[in-house]
């Protein structure tokens, strides 16, 4: 078993094809706080991940489920987040349509991915994996699925800049693919952005 | 090239005298006494009836006549629109009245090049916490990429709307934070999205709890909730851009808890964690006076006409041409 990456809240091991991946204690949080949030995330993360390949979004297949530690398999590929800057515009605008079909696939199930940025994605040949599920929930309101989407464009805007407006225009027009009810979201999603501090007018 | 900085964006006057080798020369800051939260006009009211008092201070604590000013900064913003024009209207009358230049600098990358100065921080990530931001920033090509901020109000704000509604007084962040010494933890609601995060319903949720719980339970359980979020939005951000340096700035940022969190984090990640001393922490003029002369020195002109204030001056509008 080795050590891969220390993400922001879990390590994670590869032992073959397997990943595990251990929420760790974080020194910084009261020990009820911490414990409820590592128990709770991991719980949360293996039922939407089954509930997400279930609506149609590739993710990684769940082995194993115990406390603060959840067994998947490996996904060899890259994140989307190295590769979207570097490829050119018409692959950059596929993948970005993708994504925004399986956020529509998500949404149209009520599934809300909590923390949707290029980070938690993997390109693996023409597919693309959704992962870390951790901060997500299943809930039906506009205004969910108006902050996640939120969390996409934010994620476009300071790591992807080059390229904010083709990759969300590609996003949006997938996700309107797929969701119906993608109008009521974008227009909640202008509302949302506007409660803001300090929100630009752009 | 010696600099004068005028801050002006809520409840804080400040004058900042600081030389091109970065030394600070005067940093003199006065508030209006708060009784309940900031009025606009009643602050920049204040800043209008104290601008020359606090003016001739600074000018007295660095040993100079304000001929030997070469060049003056105000904050453009954001703030509050009065008290903005109120250190843009000072800044002006120094401006024509001494024939010097004049440039508007961004209140927020303000606090971030007055901590890299004092710092010695080349390349941070930075978390700005005040009354009224709470954000997640980084420098990449050309500008301060914003990572995470709050989707309501700020992790200060929240604070400071806690304390005067429960009765504990102004301003909130000491007061909760002694108070939170000696409580014990209540779950409150956690919100996170991604990198963003949400205050306003933790406050109304520790306002509720406050009614039949020990203050001292609540205090403590609402800073624990608060900063742990701040820290994992900080974390997530950490691993998201691959920086190896943390930088805390504002006013939220003198509390102890928080620093205490933020260096655990930082330890584990091995990333080293700078906090700027208490005197450069909160809102100050020396921080628009440094920014005023890292604009200037790298080519920034600004006319008369371009030196109005927006109130919603994001970070990530400015182009950085000193990096």
């Amino acid at each position: 078993m080795k050590l891969i990456d220390k993400g922001a809240e879990a390590n994670l091991y590869l032992d073959k094809d397997t990943i595990i991946k251990e929420r760790i204690k974080k020194a910084y949080r009261v020990t009820e706080l911490d414990e409820t949030l590592r128990k709770s995330r991991t719980k949360r993360e293996a039922r939407l991940i089954s509930f997400a390949r279930r609506a149609g979004v590739p993710t990684p297949v769940i082995r194993d489920i115990d406390g603060n530690i959840v067994k998947m398999d490996f996904i060899k590929g890259e994140q989307v987040k190295d590769v979207l800057n570097r490829v050119l515009k018409d692959e950059r605008k596929r993948i970005c349509e993708e994504i925004g079909k399986h956020a529509g696939r998500l949404h149209k199930n009520n599934i809300i991915h909590g923390d949707m940025t290029t980070s938690n994605m993997i390109l693996k040949g023409d597919r693309i994996f959704f992962i870390d599920f951790g901060l997500g929930e299943i809930n039906d309101t506009v205004e969910a699925k108006g902050v996640d989407i939120l969390v996409f464009k934010k994620s476009l805007r300071s790591t992807h800049y080059r390229f904010e407006k083709e990759c969300l225009d590609a996003f949006i027009k997938g996700y309107s693919l797929e969701y119906e009810g993608y109008k009521d979201v974008l227009e909640r999603l202008g509302s949302i952005e506007k409660r803001g501090r300090y929100f630009a007018k752009r | 090239m010696i600099c004068l900085g005028i801050e002006g964006t809520a409840e804080k006057l400040g004058v900042g005298i600081v030389s091109m080798d970065g030394e600070i020369l005067a940093n003199v800051v006065k508030h209006q006494p708060l009784f309940g939260g900031i009025h606009p006009r009643e602050a920049a009211q204040h800043h209008a009836e104290n601008i020359k008092d606090v003016l001739k201070e600074a000018l007295k604590k660095a040993g100079l006549d304000i001929k030997d000013i070469e060049l003056v900064a105000f904050s453009k913003g954001p703030g509050m629109g009065p008290c903005l024009r109120v250190a843009a209207i000072s800044a002006r009358t120094i401006s024509l009245s001494n024939s010097i230049p004049i440039v508007g600098a961004n209140h927020c990358i303000g606090h971030i090049e007055i901590g890299r100065l004092v710092t010695g921080a080349k390349d941070p990530l930075t978390l700005y916490v005040s009354g009224g931001n709470s954000q997640v920033i980084a420098y990449d090509s050309g500008r301060y990429r914003v990572f995470g901020e709050t989707l309501d109000i700020a992790v200060g704000n929240c604070i400071d709307q806690f304390a005067r509604n429960t009765g504990l007084g102004n301003p909130g962040g000491p007061i909760v934070e002694r108070y939170a010494k000696r409580g014990e933890y209540l779950p409150l609601p956690y919100i996170v999205k991604g990198m963003d995060l949400s205050f306003s319903g933790l406050l109304t949720a520790a306002l509720k709890k406050a009614k039949n719980a020990d203050i001292q339970d609540v205090c403590y359980s609402l800073q624990e909730t608060a900063f742990s979020m701040l820290v994992e939005v900080t974390e997530r951000a950490v691993a998201h851009t691959g920086k190896d340096e943390l930088l805390l700035v504002g006013g939220v940022g003198i509390n102890r808890r928080l620093q205490e969190m933020l260096a655990l984090m930082a330890e584990e990640h091995d990333v080293n964690f700078y906090i700027p001393g208490p005197e450069v922490m909160g809102d100050n003029g020396a921080m628009i006076a440094w920014l005023g002369l890292l604009m200037y020195s790298s080519g920034t002109r600004h006319r008369l006409e371009d030196t109005t204030v927006i109130q919603r001056y994001r970070a990530d509008e400015v182009e950085v041409n000193w990096r």
